[in-house]
């Protein structure tokens, strides 16, 4: 057997740091900050209005929407990267999902018929990879990362895709980060929110798998 | 691999010189197309592999990956 290399593909993105589990550490401490930075002056802004007028409440409680709404659109997002692509060959979907069903376990191979997702145990986390990007849960089950990524061939059938990055992934899985673009770090439960509903086992099947 | 399916696009054994030479020729070609080789290794696990390893089971040509 030949020596096993890093994923290729690096070689496009050689001004990337890997993304390792200290990566991801720092980078959901990142999105953490970023998250409280945008939320809480609209919550104290809300506050303060109210406080001083409550004839102001109206436009206090506008504030109070914009910290909801957008940590909503950065889970949503997040979330996106997974959603089911409109293109591909539908034509050679039966056959690519058999050579998916080949490359996953009977419990993995169920929960990507059912939800699309197929799960995968790495050392940085639980990945569930789709079409066109993949989720990581760390470890602590709090953070999910989103990544957004795909085969470069668009023609291929949904289950190819799937199966091409799955083969990336299990390759070389730093790399297959790294190559990755990052889109999003945030509390399981709200990219489960912004999840189409179908989907949404599989996150809660990736969450208990990292227990 | 072709828009359809799947494509078996050679076969060999270990001891069968010719057609393991014909193996990493037609290997080669799809390397040049831009196609990479992995190896599946049991579950979970896979191995990149720059040349046709003559022992493997299977090699499955897969297209590059990018951030989108």
């Amino acid at each position: 057997m030949a020596q096993a290399e890093a994923l290729p593909e690096l070689a496009t993105v050689p001004w990337r740091q890997p993304t390792d589990a200290r990566w991801l550490r720092r980078w959901g401490r990142i999105w953490h900050a970023w998250t409280l930075l945008y939320t809480v002056p609209f919550i104290a802004a809300a506050v303060g209005m109210f406080l001083l007028d409550p004839l102001a409440t109206p436009v206090a409680l506008a504030a109070l929407a914009h910290a909801w709404i957008i940590p909503e659109l950065y889970a949503f997002r997040g979330a996106s990267v997974v959603r089911p692509k409109a293109r591909g060959s539908a034509q050679g979907e039966p056959v690519a999902q058999g050579l998916l069903g080949d490359l996953l376990g009977h419990d993995e191979r169920e929960l990507q018929r059912r939800t699309g997702l197929a799960l995968q145990r790495g050392e940085l986390g639980i990945w569930l990879v789709g079409q066109g990007g993949a989720l990581l849960v760390t470890p602590e089950r709090r953070r999910v990362h989103c990544f957004c990524v795909a085969a470069s061939d668009a023609e291929l059938p949904p289950s190819d895709r799937i199966a091409h990055l799955l083969l990336a992934l299990r390759s070389d899985e730093v790399g297959f980060a790294t190559v990755a673009n990052h889109a999003f770090a945030g509390a399981a439960w709200r990219v489960r929110r912004r999840l189409p509903l179908p989907m949404r086992p599989a996150l809660d099947a990736a969450r208990r798998a990292a227990e | 691999m072709d828009r359809t399916g799947h494509t078996t696009l050679a076969q060999w054994t270990a001891e069968d010189d010719a057609a393991f030479a014909d193996a990493v020729r037609e290997f080669g070609e799809q390397q040049a197309l831009g196609y990479i080789g992995t190896v599946p290794d049991g579950p979970g696990k896979a191995t990149h592999v720059r040349e046709l390893p003559r022992d493997a089971d299977m090699v499955i040509l897969r297209r590059p990956i990018a951030g989108g």
